[in-house]
């Protein structure tokens, strides 16, 4: 993947096909003397893996058919991460084992001075076409630097606002988050 | 800046016009959006068939979704395009300037590019 965002696209798909309701997206960057680093965390309350598909989860050549949705997706993440010197995480309940508190929760940490780290991208992109994709679904997405919010959107708050009758992909709504999100960065910099 | 105040400027304006807003859905272009399709760029494909769709004012009669892996991930990013009463169309290798393009051609006008098609490539 070029972008880390694409990354985030994908695994947050992962979600969407767990029948998740809800998925959060955190970015979470730490920009100081001792570190320069950016977490990534990717929650649900989808159905949630058993440990023995958890334990197999990031091995590419893992293909059962219960799993094979899983694919190349997290081993790619995976990577991403460890060849900055970072790891990648990942806790979930399975819909059997806990009956209402089930889900899966993929963090993955970056050290961003490293020669091998991918750059967030297009990160606005990638919310928007999850949104267009997935109008049904609410998104949680926050991106913070050191401690303060330069994104914010929660689907939740639009559904408020536009009722039962505009899908969150009409084309006016998309449109206006996608220069919601844009302008939150701009603002955040000029900051 | 953008506010809350606006979107629910454009529920009101959208709420008017929802008569005239129902699509009758004839066209159905899909893109497919596993690991496979991201990876090979399928998110600005993606976002331009939003986009031209609605610029050349073709919303009414044609939706874009979103799949899985279809099967042929050496030939991502991959779009289908389903019209009832007619065989579908699959394009292969995609790029947002092909995406303008079939929209353009395809969509708006009805004349299949076949030199982007699945056929086109395996020969």
């Amino acid at each position: 993947m070029k972008e880390l965002s694409l990354n985030i696209l994908d695994i947050a798909e992962n979600s969407v096909k767990a029948k998740a309701t809800v998925v959060k997206i955190l970015i979470d960057e730490t920009e100081n003397e001792k570190e320069n680093t950016l977490k990534i965390t990717i929650s649900d309350n989808g159905c949630g893996m058993t440990e023995e598909v958890l334990k197999n989860v990031t091995d590419p050549f893992y293909t059962t058919r219960t799993t094979r949705k899983v694919g190349l997706g997290l081993p790619f993440l995976k990577l991403a991460a460890e060849q900055t010197g970072g790891n990648l995480k990942i806790v979930s309940k399975s819909k059997e084992e806990e009956k209402t508190n089930h889900g899966t929760a993929v963090t993955a940490c970056f050290n961003k001075n490293h020669i091998d780290f991918t750059p967030l991208g297009d990160i606005v992109s990638t919310v928007v076409t999850l949104i267009q994709g997935h109008p049904e679904t609410d998104f949680i997405f926050i991106h913070t630097k050191n401690k303060k919010e330069s994104a914010v959107l929660k689907t939740e708050e639009l559904r408020k606002i536009l009722g039962k009758d505009i899908p969150l992909n009409s084309f006016e709504v998309i449109t206006w988050i996608k220069d919601f999100l844009t302008e939150s960065y701009k603002e955040a910099v000029d900051k | 800046m953008k506010s809350l105040a606006e979107l629910q400027a454009i529920k009101e304006k959208m709420q008017n016009k929802v008569v005239l807003r129902e699509g009758t859905g004839d066209i159905r272009v899909v893109v497919g959006m596993a690991t496979c399709g991201i990876a090979a760029g399928a998110r600005p494909v993606l976002n331009t068939f939003v986009e031209e769709v609605q610029n050349q004012n073709l919303s009414k009669k044609v939706t874009v979704s979103q799949t899985g892996c279809i099967g042929i991930c050496q030939y991502e990013p991959v779009v289908e395009i389903f019209e009832a009463g007619k065989e579908k169309v699959t394009y292969v290798k995609m790029t947002a300037e092909k995406a303008k393009k079939v929209v353009e051609q395809h969509l708006k006008n009805g004349r299949v590019i076949s030199e982007y098609t699945i056929a086109a490539h395996k020969a």
